[in-house]
């Protein structure tokens, strides 16, 4: 793997930048490996990633039914951030976003991670509590946040609307300094760059079919470029973990829905930061190349076609346009939609199952991207070990049996 | 957009017109024997989800027009519907036996117990 650095750039211009070499292999299966990682998104490529490095397990493949980094790995709207309301949660969401610091160094790949600033809007006197209570929580557990006034918020974003005679007047708000966004592409790019080079299969175009078993064990997986045979299979699909964990035999606690996002045309820079409003459900920041990217609520009815129905994405914009009148004179340049994996509790699965060497990471929802580096992490330890990691454990699958459940969904974030 | 037809009163309606319920065809386990559910079942009731790529039976709400609740079979894929029907009703026998995986087997079931009885 060449080492990127200026010297590199420097080398490489004086060929006119025709030789750099390619970023990775594209090898066909091996007919066995120590493990198969389903799915090439974020996820999928970290926990390869840390298997290599932090476990020395380098005989593994990951199998992607497209292009790595082509489900919602490239399909979010980029925000970082820890600010959740359980121990549990914000255990692993800072564990991430303190990643996310020092990815591109660890990489040697520039994730652009930009550590703007967060802030959550404080839209009804409900929400204001809400979110105090949240920051306590935060500050308890040593997150870097506290509330702000909303003339303070208004100091940081001056195209704010913050008068108080509107319908959904602005309180106040949480803010997460250290919050930010990172460019999602270099995410999995950096992650698949980092694996191949030590030593693992990353197989595109390889859809699995089907999970053998061997009784109660893990025998290996079907997939269209034939049998490949492993004792350890963990499943990282997303919005299609119910069909992969179909094939295996085990039911899943997931709904998959279409979550919509979308950028307007480039403008200059307005917006300096992230800003949520979880009360009127959308959320907005400014991509460097001037386009704002606004995400809202998710599609309500069961969608695996990654396209959203209009409404959806209209709610978004017009709750956003009392607060941000100016956005409602732009147009719009892309709409996408991506399919999230919901869970009941609106908390990640991070699980052993009852199949032995099956291992399942999903149930991000409409939050897996800031939680990428973390939750690779902590996956691979669980899957070199057998056993859950720490931080993994109270995400487990049994959790809905036992009454465990890490309530988010109405403490947590906006699309919930 | 998606449009729907109410199996009750008949009107046709834009998807904002009407309420999203979630899976079809789950019953309640505690409602018959409520000292005789194991946890497992419970879960399996609240959380568990048949979460079909393709053919899926679903529930929604009449909300501006009959109010009431109705089934629908519905492609999560190609978002086509394929039938409305009623509450009290399993879909019609065509698509029962199109159903795949895990709705393939409970109709399966259906058909057996009805049978046996």
């Amino acid at each position: 793997m060449t080492r990127y650095s200026i010297f590199s750039i420097a080398r490489n211009a004086m060929h006119y930048h025709k030789d750099w070499e390619r970023v990775w292999r594209s090898p066909n299966p091996k007919p066995e490996y120590d493990a198969v990682i389903v799915g090439a998104g974020g996820h999928g490529l970290a926990t390869a990633y840390y298997l290599a490095k932090e476990h020395k397990m380098t005989n593994i493949a990951v199998v992607e039914k497209g292009w790595l980094g082509g489900g919602n790995t490239g399909r979010n709207t980029t925000i970082i951030r820890s600010n959740y309301l359980q121990d549990a949660s914000i255990a692993i969401y800072e564990l991430s976003r303190g990643l996310y610091e020092g990815l591109s160094r660890e990489l040697n790949y520039n994730v652009m991670f930009s550590p703007r600033g967060l802030l959550m809007l404080c839209q009804t006197e409900h929400e204001l509590r809400a979110l105090k209570r949240t920051s306590h929580a935060n500050r308890l557990a040593g997150l870097d946040c506290r509330m702000i006034t909303a003339q303070e918020a208004k100091r940081l974003v001056p195209l704010m609307n913050v008068e108080a005679d509107c319908r959904y007047p602005v309180l106040g708000a949480y803010y997460q300094p250290r919050g930010g966004t990172a460019r999602h592409d270099a995410v999995a790019w950096g992650y698949a760059r980092g694996a191949d080079a030590l030593g693992v299969d990353i197989i595109q175009n390889c859809e699995v079919t089907g999970v053998r078993r061997n009784g109660q064990r893990i025998a290996g997986v079907e997939t269209t470029k034939g049998f490949i045979r492993t004792r350890k299979v963990g499943v990282v699909a997303a919005g299609h973990t119910s069909v992969i964990m179909q094939m295996a035999g085990v039911r899943m606690p997931i709904e998959s829905v279409c979550l919509q996002a979308l950028v307007s045309e480039p403008i200059k820079p307005v917006i300096d930061c992230v800003i949520m409003a979880n009360t009127v459900h959308g959320y907005i920041s400014q991509s460097d190349k001037g386009e704002l990217v606004i995400g809202g609520g998710a599609d309500p009815y069961n969608n695996y076609s990654q396209r959203g129905s209009f409404p959806a994405l209209q709610q978004t914009v017009t709750a956003l346009v009392e607060t941000f009148p100016f956005i409602s004179r732009l147009k719009a340049l892309r709409l996408w939609g991506g399919i999230v994996d919901m869970t009941g509790d609106r908390s990640p699965i991070i699980s052993l199952t009852d199949v032995e060497g099956l291992y399942v990471n999903c149930g991000w929802g409409t939050g897996g991207f800031k939680s990428i580096p973390g939750s690779g992490f902590v996956f691979a330890d669980t899957i070199a070990n057998g056993r859950p990691h720490k931080i993994a454990e109270p995400f487990s699958l049994n959790r809905f049996a036992e009454g465990r459940l890490i309530d988010e969904s109405v403490a947590a974030a906006v699309a919930h | 957009m998606l449009k729907i037809t109410c199996p009750v009163c008949g009107i046709e309606g834009d998807e904002t017109d009407f309420h999203y319920g979630h899976e079809a065809h789950i019953a309640r386990p505690a409602t018959h024997d409520p000292d005789n559910v194991p946890s497992a079942t419970h879960s399996d009731y609240l959380f568990m989800r048949r979460n079909p790529r393709g053919l899926h039976f679903e529930r929604w709400r009449c909300d501006r027009g009959c109010g009431k609740w109705f089934h629908a079979a519905r492609d999560t894929v190609t978002m086509e519907f394929k039938a409305f029907y009623l509450m009290a009703e399993l879909p019609p026998d065509a698509l029962q036996r199109e159903a795949k995986g895990e709705w393939a087997e409970f109709f399966a079931r259906k058909r057996r117990s009805e049978a046996e009885t």
